[in-house]
């Protein structure tokens, strides 16, 4: 019964990459990078990748949404586009 | 203009869609990936090198090359961040707090060394009073992640995990720490000097271990061949490698994680930030 829960958590990511270059306020789009990473660990999980997915949840969830924040408090919270 | 590149776009996913048709299903026993090298992986992993974990074995034992190459990038990417944004001017203007009253004192003048007393606090310009129960929670939460980060990292060969995890995570422990409370906290309990030296140790690490292996005659970064420096250990001399290997990894990925933050967010200048 993995189907179910691949297409559902599929969707979640596509949701989020989309919102994460629509969005125009910036803090907004590094949370939805977070989002985005941690729908990619749980999809890592199911297919079996624990590895990946821990690298994933630290990584990618973790630290660069950290770092996304911090260059964001030093430079602007708005896209000019 | 922005019509076409939504066309282009569109055509390359569409194309790149169209190619995964092609792809084997996921899982495939027939598929070219799991014909060859990955059935000797799980069939012999287990004979060669002991550990429980093939990822681990295959990340820092068949491919120890490209995993060392790998930390080098890290290094090098902690170095670029030193080198671009490190700014050892100093700040013109600087705030203290009279920590009884509340009373902020401003100095405008850089040339003027100002020292003062325990009554007066450091604080940045834009000062929030820091959070009792932010700062309490963190200070509890901190060792519990870094115990665990140690944890990930001496497990790397038994269970999901490893060196770079395990060091991602001990990072962002001190990064918690530096936003918990302010960075002056985290300057002056790691020194910049510090964090330098254990970037460069980690890869040091994984590359002495490699050499180390060429000196008692074998491959580079050739485990088996360090048995005769741990006596009853020979069956797990591999694993013992592997850990040594993770161990330089983790340390060299701690350090860098810090300084990446710590650069980024103080503009290079290592006094005030998030």
């Amino acid at each position: 019964m993995h189907w179910p829960i691949d297409i559902i958590v599929l969707t979640f990511v596509i949701f989020c990459a989309i919102a994460a270059i629509s969005v125009k306020d910036l803090l907004g789009t590094a949370i939805l990078f977070g989002a985005y990473s941690f729908l990619m660990c749980l999809l890592w999980t199911v297919m079996g990748a624990v590895d990946v997915a821990f690298t994933e949840a630290s990584v990618g969830a973790g630290v660069s949404t950290v770092f996304f924040v911090a260059a964001i408090f030093r430079t602007s919270r708005r896209t000019k586009d | 203009m922005r019509v076409i590149a939504f066309i282009v776009v569109c055509l390359t996913g569409a194309l790149l869609l169209y190619g995964t048709s092609e792809f084997p299903d996921w899982g495939d026993p027939k598929s070219p990936a799991s014909l060859h090298v990955s059935n000797y992986y799980i069939e012999k992993t287990y004979e060669d090198t002991h550990a429980p974990n093939f990822v681990t074995a295959v990340v820092t034992d068949y491919r120890g090359f490209d995993t060392m190459f790998e930390t080098a990038v890290i290094f090098t990417a902690g170095l670029g961040c030193f080198l671009l944004l490190r700014d050892f001017r100093g700040k013109k203007e600087h705030y203290y707090r009279h920590i009884p009253t509340g009373v902020i004192l401003h100095i405008k003048d850089e040339k003027k060394s100002l020292t003062v007393g325990k009554e007066f606090g450091y604080m940045d310009k834009e000062w929030v009073p820091p959070d009792l129960i932010n700062k309490t929670v963190c200070r509890i939460l901190i060792p519990f992640i870094q115990i665990y980060a140690l944890y990930v990292v001496a497990h790397g060969d038994f269970s999901p995990g490893g060196g770079f995890q395990g060091g991602v995570i001990f990072g962002s422990s001190l990064i918690l720490l530096a936003i918990s409370y302010d960075l002056k906290t985290l300057v002056k309990r790691i020194k910049e000097r510090l964090l330098g030296i254990f970037a460069a140790v980690g890869v040091l690490i994984y590359a002495g271990t490699g050499a180390l292996c060429l000196v008692m005659g074998g491959n580079f970064l050739d485990y088996g061949k360090l048995a005769p420096l741990f006596p009853g250990y020979e069956d797990h001399i591999r694993t013992l490698g592997m850990l040594v290997v993770e161990i330089g990894v983790g340390i060299a990925v701690m350090a860098v994680m810090t300084i990446i933050y710590i650069n980024i967010v103080s503009e290079g200048r290592h006094d005030e930030g998030l």
